[in-house]
């Protein structure tokens, strides 16, 4: 079975405003609020880091659950980030220069 | 052989919204006249001007002002098309053209445009909100058509000073001397006018507080979450342009603006007791 790889978009603007993740699409200018899974997920999509990783390491403590189960669901949710634009997908890592952990797109408030 | 060609005269007019000068040139002095009335108070010094439009009138004939506005970026040069006129801006130059009719509606949706695509550069925005100053401190009042914008500014006390019953200007507060509990912003009056059309003063002051507006049963101050405040505060930004840098400027400015500002619900019944809470 192929790994997933997951990117952050370099179209969109992100910003965490009292533990709410906001993300505005550069492209329609469509506003998300991502759920803490997926907050969790869209943090973590650095390109190079496989999405099984993710999950067990960021996903399966924080809900205690079942890594198969777990990593299905992310499968989900990354897929319907990447159809809004949010996240980029691929069974290959992801270059960019915008996919670092540092990401400066992912301001903080309060 | 005198008289083949004759020099036109160049009138012009600064017209000066947020500390912002801008001159307009034109060679009709009704249409000079037209705009030293519409935006009486906010006529500044041509000398300083930021940005420079000459202004080619063309006849009027049917145009549709509803129709799409597009506002496109390329090559470093600014856009804007709608059915009633058509510009265009080169900021590294400060210069632009507008093409309109002899009416005050086309070049105040341009200055309008220009304004915001310059406030998004500087982390700044108009807002769809009234806005007034009390005791030295600005209050926005944001809210959707029918939200109670201009109720709210009628019901302003002699001691408020109206900035806006529509459009508010908001801008980064860079002054040096900017006080340490002033929130970084400063909200300024503008001449864009709702169903007051009562031009606002051309004065500013630091802002204290965005109310979003609501109408109710009492008058009532909720907080709001600052995602929730960030999702109404968008709802209410003036935007135009179809480009990505932009858009996510003006995503970061409101999500600053409401990490900084204070965002409440104002639930008012529509009388004067409203302002006893505020300021």
């Amino acid at each position: 079975m192929s790994r997933l790889y997951i990117a952050r978009n370099a179209r969109v603007a992100a910003r965490k405003l009292d533990g709410e993740m906001m993300i505005m699409s550069g492209q329609d200018s469509t506003l998300f609020t991502l759920n803490k899974t997926a907050t969790i997920i869209w943090q973590a999509a650095d390109g190079a880091t496989p999405l099984d990783e993710i999950v067990e390491r960021r996903i399966c403590p924080e809900y205690e659950v079942e890594p198969a189960a777990a990593l299905q669901d992310a499968e989900t949710l990354a897929r319907e980030l990447a159809a809004h634009g949010i996240l980029d997908v691929s069974e290959n890592p992801i270059i960019s220069v915008n996919s670092s952990p540092a990401n400066p797109l992912a301001g903080e408030s309060r | 052989m005198p008289g083949l060609i004759s020099p036109v005269d160049c009138l012009h007019l600064t017209i000066e919204i947020g500390g912002m000068p801008i001159r307009v040139n034109t060679t009709d002095a009704d249409f000079l006249g037209m705009l030293q009335n519409r935006y009486a108070g906010f006529v500044g010094s041509s000398e300083s001007a930021a940005i420079e439009f000459d202004i080619d009138l063309f006849a009027p004939g049917f145009v549709d002002p509803r129709a799409d506005l597009r506002v496109t970026q390329h090559a470093g040069k600014w856009s804007l098309e709608r059915g009633d006129f058509r510009a265009e801006w080169e900021p590294a130059r400060r210069t632009g053209a507008i093409r309109q009719s002899a009416n005050p509606y086309s070049i105040d949706a341009v200055l309008r445009i220009v304004h915001t695509l310059v406030l998004a550069q500087e982390g700044g925005f108009l807002l769809h909100a009234a806005s007034a100053i009390r005791n030295g401190k600005a209050f926005l009042f944001a809210g959707v058509s029918g939200a109670g914008k201009t109720t709210i500014s009628r019901l302003a006390p002699s001691d408020a000073t109206l900035l806006t019953d529509e459009i508010s200007y908001v801008r980064k507060d860079v002054r040096k001397d900017a006080r340490k509990h002033d929130h970084g912003y400063v909200a300024h009056g503008t001449p864009f006018t709702g169903e007051l059309a009562k031009l606002g003063e051309n004065v500013s002051a630091p802002i204290s507080a965005l109310y979003l507006l609501a109408q109710g049963p009492e008058n009532r101050i909720d907080p709001v979450a600052p995602g929730e405040a960030a999702r109404e505060l968008l709802a209410n930004v003036l935007f135009f342009a179809e480009d990505q840098e932009l858009v996510q400027r003006a995503f970061h400015a409101a999500c600053e603006f409401v990490s900084r500002v204070p965002v409440s619900r104002l639930t008012f019944v529509p009388d004067a007791r409203v302002w006893e809470m505020i300021g």
